[in-house]
């Protein structure tokens, strides 16, 4: 199935089919805002969350993408922007996911715990296709930092994104997509 | 040496490399070309792949992100009277003006465990030397992305093991990878030697084809696109497009294997310096 997520996620079926309705295997066409962020940024997340500091953006609703650019060529937003491993971000995602954050956007397959949260929190974990980093630029309209800039391509930024293709791996309910 | 030989050899360098980003080298554009996606969300990855490589081409940017770690065998030929430290500067150089005319991301660190500051470079590249027959010298790139080289690996097999051996070794390596190094992937391997140089041919194997060794590639190949990993890890076939191996001699007590994954965006590229371009 097709389906199409507007971020962030408010539950309203005016802005596109609900995270229910989403099952392993169905092509999502994510829009709206996403945050992206990888092993640094979640290392620094948990360590904000441990020590009850306040976060970069309100995880509610909200979905990260990992993801580091390359820079931006003169006249573009943003360089190539595909998505990274997802499980090097294993150790950490439960964690994000108990405090919020809804939907992961990365590469490749989760850990048993991630795949709990999921299930726990009512959840998605999406796959973008890794490589194709020029794809992906495609579909970003505005790109900015917002948190940890002395991280470099590492940094938290905060995209507006339009037709951005992914595919649901893990539903709402904890079921993996296997192929 | 003149100048301006310097600057052209850089240039070279740094051309080759940019180009590598956005075009795949013609063995891969014909492997994933003539790959016939089956099963899972194979066709949707494939189409993906295709469109991700024609705006990469129109845009001129990056086919993905992670412009990865410079690699480079430098091929020295033993009659060459090229200084071994211009071999060193021209490489180093093309590689910085490669970085930030081609706009790549800088994805290297200083040092791994404590500080791991960005160099803001992407340097420092990681250089190979060894000796040929002849003279001039021959420098052999890759852009090592690192969501595929974090599944490459080494295993020190019984003397005893043989080729199932290996076949198994690799096969493991390959699976325990899963959907992770962006499949489908290309494979190098590397065998014999020390542990140190068996990963050092798994690299090598990119670049050099060892006949004693085709039909081990064919199965490897073969097998390894009826795992039912998939492009993108979302099942089907393919996982695998191409599978080299290099080896040398060994010692009695051990079978040392090694395996490179390159995820489908190969970025690989060859440049050949005759004697009097250098000297």
């Amino acid at each position: 199935m097709l389906r199409n997520l507007h971020l962030p996620y408010s539950g309203s079926p005016e802005h596109g089919d609900t995270i229910e309705s989403i099952l392993p295997g169905d092509d999502v066409i994510l829009s709206g805002i996403l945050y992206v962020g990888r092993d640094q940024v979640h290392k620094r997340l948990k360590e904000a969350i441990e020590a009850s500091l306040p976060l970069p953006f309100d995880f509610a609703g909200n979905a990260i993408y990992y993801m580091g650019p390359s820079p931006a060529p003169e006249g573009f937003v943003i360089g190539a922007a595909g998505p990274t491993t997802s499980a090097r971000m294993d150790p950490f995602s439960p964690l994000l996911i108990s405090k919020g954050l809804s939907i992961m956007v990365g590469k490749g397959p989760r850990s048993e715990a991630v795949r709990e949260a999921v299930e726990k929190y009512h959840g998605l974990y999406l796959q973008a296709y890794g490589g194709c980093g020029a794809l992906y630029s495609s579909c970003i309209t505005k790109a900015e930092t917002i948190a940890y800039p002395e991280l470099g391509p590492e940094a938290l930024l905060r995209l507006e994104i339009r037709d951005f293709p992914a595919v649901c791996v893990i539903d709402s309910r904890g079921t993996v997509y296997r192929g | 040496m003149e100048q301006s030989r310097v600057i052209s050899a850089v240039q070279r360098i740094a051309d080759s490399l940019i180009t590598a980003s956005r075009l795949l080298p013609p063995d891969a554009a014909k492997a994933l070309e003539e790959a016939v996606p089956e099963g899972g969300k194979a066709a949707g990855v494939m189409d993906a792949i295709r469109r991700n490589l024609a705006i990469a081409r129109e845009r001129d940017i990056p086919m993905c992100q992670d412009t990865g770690a410079f690699w480079c065998l430098a091929e020295i030929g033993r009659e060459s009277r090229i200084p071994l430290s211009l071999v060193e500067r021209i490489i180093t150089e093309g590689c910085r003006e490669a970085a930030e005319k081609g706009c790549y991301r800088t994805s290297i660190v200083s040092e791994p465990v404590y500080e791991r500051k960005n160099t803001g470079t992407n340097l420092p590249p990681f250089i190979n030397y060894e000796l040929r027959d002849g003279d001039g010298v021959r420098l052999s790139f890759l852009m090592k992305g690192f969501g595929s080289e974090n599944c490459s690996s080494v295993r020190m097999l019984n003397p005893t093991a043989g080729e199932d051996g290996v076949f198994r070794a690799v096969m493991e390596m390959l699976e325990a990878a899963g959907g992770k190094p962006c499949p489908p992937v290309f494979l190098g391997v590397g065998i014999g030697g020390t542990m140190d140089r068996a990963a050092f041919l798994s690299k090598k194997a990119f670049f050099v084809s060892d006949e004693r060794y085709t039909e081990l590639s064919a199965r490897i190949l073969k097998v390894a696109n009826e795992l039912g990993t998939g492009p993108g890890g979302l099942g089907g076939s393919p996982t695998a497009l191409g599978v080299s191996i290099a080896a040398e001699p060994t010692h009695i007590a051990g079978l040392p294997v090694a395996l490179t994954v390159n995820c489908w965006a190969e970025r690989k590229a060859v440049i050949e310096f005759r004697e009097e371009e250098l000297c």
